[in-house]
């Protein structure tokens, strides 16, 4: 009989290799899944995580692709790590990302067609500030009401939702637009646009506040005593009070961190590759930036290569709806399950399986 | 703008069933969280329920072939979470975002082909002349067989809970793990029960959702009311009843919003489809604060998992 031995603390081999096991336990199951839509498994996985990179018939295309994605899942995961690791469960920040998108647009279009270099750090200070502001409603109800954040930031998703529409089709609407929905071309007025900074590598300004804010996590985790708070917060809650930490501090600390960050990528993703606020913006980044956590290990540098790899598989996946026919519900279910076989396999870094003699469980 | 267009019998009886997926899924949510698991992938079984539902539905031509459908399409989802949190014992509200997400892809991609397509329709259950009262009538005998089948379940669950023997044992699961372990009980097989009851019911109430409330099939069709129900189960204070009373009252603003909408209330639609997740936030804030902590009557081992060491 098989039984679990809790580890007194997590295996150091097991917390590295368990993503890679996950991922390849992912192409095994999806594979399965592709093979079950009539596409061939093998060809499949190879379009997803090969394709983009290597085959010169699509790197060109795909390469940069790979930093634009990436960015904005980093950025949102990294501000939620911090939260999922000191137990603070903000998973309203789709919402929080829109919400900084709006504000961010909002603050740029007012000074329409103002042609100032500080038009667009103006956007950007907006946008963090909009997804910060939103973040706070589940935080600010947490502390003084004891509301469930987890609840409440999910619903606030819904209400950004239907204001990104209200917006999109009423105060934003670009008046030269004919009377469609969708707000002016940000990317396209100098003063607010986000371009690539070096042409063909898709490096815009959200990349490079990703690796700022990776490094500023890391430092934060490591060197400095609020990352001890919050780890000591996520790991004995009893220590922490009695060491003096204030939960309501990290909450609003945390919650805030990330909603300022996914309002961050709202307002690069506005200004660069999406270029305007248009009533499908909302894209999940804000959902699979919860994977890219998870994939993470809820480590900044483990969250940075993340990134990467899942904004392949939505190039790739991308590329396989284009060239297999592969619906693109199935690399949401493919990245769905990532997340699975990460949970289910991280039971090897905190248990031991021991082959039991006695028979009994 | 014609408000006098809103008739007030007509609006309680579409708000009896606004209500049913939500009360649904709230009460399958609320054994769960007796047992003391916290399941927060209500919105990935119920979308799941909701297009297994359609598709056996529409293939079998029967309607009550398809609830069957919808409930075996949230239990199997639901025992995917099962395997996870107590199987591998991974963190539970992970796992809960994990089966939604999965949900939300799995749902879209068995969907593809369905768009468009009308589900068999569920009758009303023949009250004869009834149905022909005045006002009462249409409130009491007009509904189909599932917004009566969903009270009951409301009962049974009461029942259950308070006055069986299964009940208790359920609850002491979920109050205390090791001290339930201790007597004998098999924490573990109880906690897969009750999360398999509650993807069934999950799946029934996204069933409802695509065969009858809307009734087609489209992707993201439950648009949060999975979330709403987790939210019912706090403001219900883990009882029964209130879960009934919490799904009405989400199914009124529900109703009253769409008919607003339609009376031509000058404020914009978006700003109305929005009031019931505002209205859902208002109403935790106020459960959750003051004198009647909505928390002092949550399971006492809700989302701790259970590792039986001896």
């Amino acid at each position: 009989m098989l039984t679990l031995e809790k580890r007194p603390s997590p295996s150091r081999f097991w917390v590295g290799a368990t993503p890679v096991l996950a991922v390849v336990l992912t192409m095994i199951a999806g594979g399965i899944m592709f093979a079950a839509l009539g596409k061939n498994p093998v060809e499949a996985i190879r379009i997803i995580f090969w394709d983009p990179l290597f085959n010169p018939q699509y790197a060109d295309y795909s390469r940069p692709q790979l930093l634009v994605k990436a960015a904005p899942l980093i950025l949102i995961a990294v501000g939620l790590s911090l939260g999922f690791r000191a137990g603070i469960w903000n998973i309203g920040a789709e919402g929080q990302y829109i919400v900084g998108a709006l504000c961010g647009a909002g603050a740029g279009l007012a000074l329409y067609p103002l042609d100032n270099r500080l038009v667009f750090p103006l956007m950007v200070a907006a946008g963090a500030l909009g997804g910060w502001a939103w973040a706070m409603i589940p935080a600010i109800l947490k502390t003084r009401f004891n509301t469930n954040e987890i609840l409440v930031s999910l619903l606030l998703v819904y209400v950004a939702e239907n204001l990104l529409t209200s917006m999109a089709l009423g105060p934003l609407r670009n008046p030269e637009g004919g009377g469609f929905p969708g707000s002016r071309n940000l990317s396209q007025w100098a003063s607010s646009a986000n371009p690539e900074l070096i042409a063909g590598t898709g490096l815009h300004w959200g990349v490079v506040a990703a690796v700022i804010v990776v490094i500023a996590a890391w430092v934060l985790l490591e060197r400095h005593i609020l990352g001890f708070q919050i780890k000591l917060a996520g790991q004995a809650p009893r220590a922490a009070r009695f060491a003096g930490v204030s939960p309501s501090r990290l909450i609003v600390l945390c919650m805030g961190l990330s909603g300022a960050l996914a309002g961050l990528a709202g307002v690069f993703e506005v200004t660069g590759p999406a270029g305007q606020i248009t009533i499908d913006f909302g894209s999940g980044y804000g959902f699979t930036a919860i994977i890219v956590a998870f994939l993470g290990r809820l480590n900044p540098i483990g969250i940075l290569l993340a990134g990467l790899l899942m904004a392949l598989t939505y190039i790739g996946g991308e590329l396989a709806q284009f060239t297999l026919g592969l619906p693109a519900a199935a690399i949401q279910a493919f990245q769905g399950m990532l997340l699975f076989f990460l949970l289910a396999v991280d039971m090897l870094s905190n248990y031991r399986i021991r082959l039991d003699a006695r028979g009994v469980a | 703008m014609d408000l006098g267009a809103i008739n007030p019998a007509v609006l309680i009886a579409s708000l009896m069933v606004a209500s049913v997926p939500i009360t649904l899924a709230a009460l399958g949510e609320l054994v769960v969280e007796k047992a003391g698991v916290l399941n927060l992938g209500v919105e990935g079984m119920m979308i799941m329920g909701a297009i297994c539902g359609f598709v056996t539905a529409v293939h079998t031509g029967s309607p009550a072939i398809g609830f069957v459908g919808g409930a075996a399409g949230g239990a199997a989802l639901s025992l995917l979470f099962a395997a996870l949190t107590q199987v591998f014992l991974a963190n539970q509200v992970a796992s809960g975002l994990a089966l939604t997400l999965f949900g939300l892809g799995l749902s879209s991609l068995l969907g593809q082909g369905y768009n468009g397509i009308k589900p068999p329709p569920l009758g009303a259950v023949p009250f004869g002349p009834l149905r022909d009262i005045p006002v009462l009538g249409r409130i009491l005998f007009g509904h189909d067989p599932m917004v009566y089948l969903s009270i009951l379940a409301v009962a049974a669950v009461w029942a259950t809970l308070r006055l069986t023997r299964a009940g208790l044992i359920l609850r002491a699961v979920g109050e205390s793990a090791e001290a339930a372990h201790a007597l004998g009980y098999k924490v573990r097989r109880i906690r897969v029960m009750a999360i398999a009851f509650g993807g069934a019911m999950a799946g029934l109430g996204g069933a409802y959702v695509s065969l009858v409330r809307v009734p087609q099939w489209t992707d993201g069709i439950t648009a949060g009311a999975g979330w709403i129900a987790l939210a019912i189960v706090v403001f219900a204070s883990w009882k029964p009843w209130r879960v009934l009373i919490g799904a009405w009252l989400f199914g009124g603003i529900t109703v009253l919003q769409l008919n607003l909408q339609a009376a031509g209330v000058p404020i914009p639609v978006q700003y109305l489809s929005m009031s019931p997740y505002i209205v859902t936030i208002l109403v935790l804030v106020l459960m959750s604060s003051g004198r009647g902590r909505a928390s002092l009557a949550a399971p006492a081992a809700l989302g701790q998992n259970f590792h039986a060491a001896r």
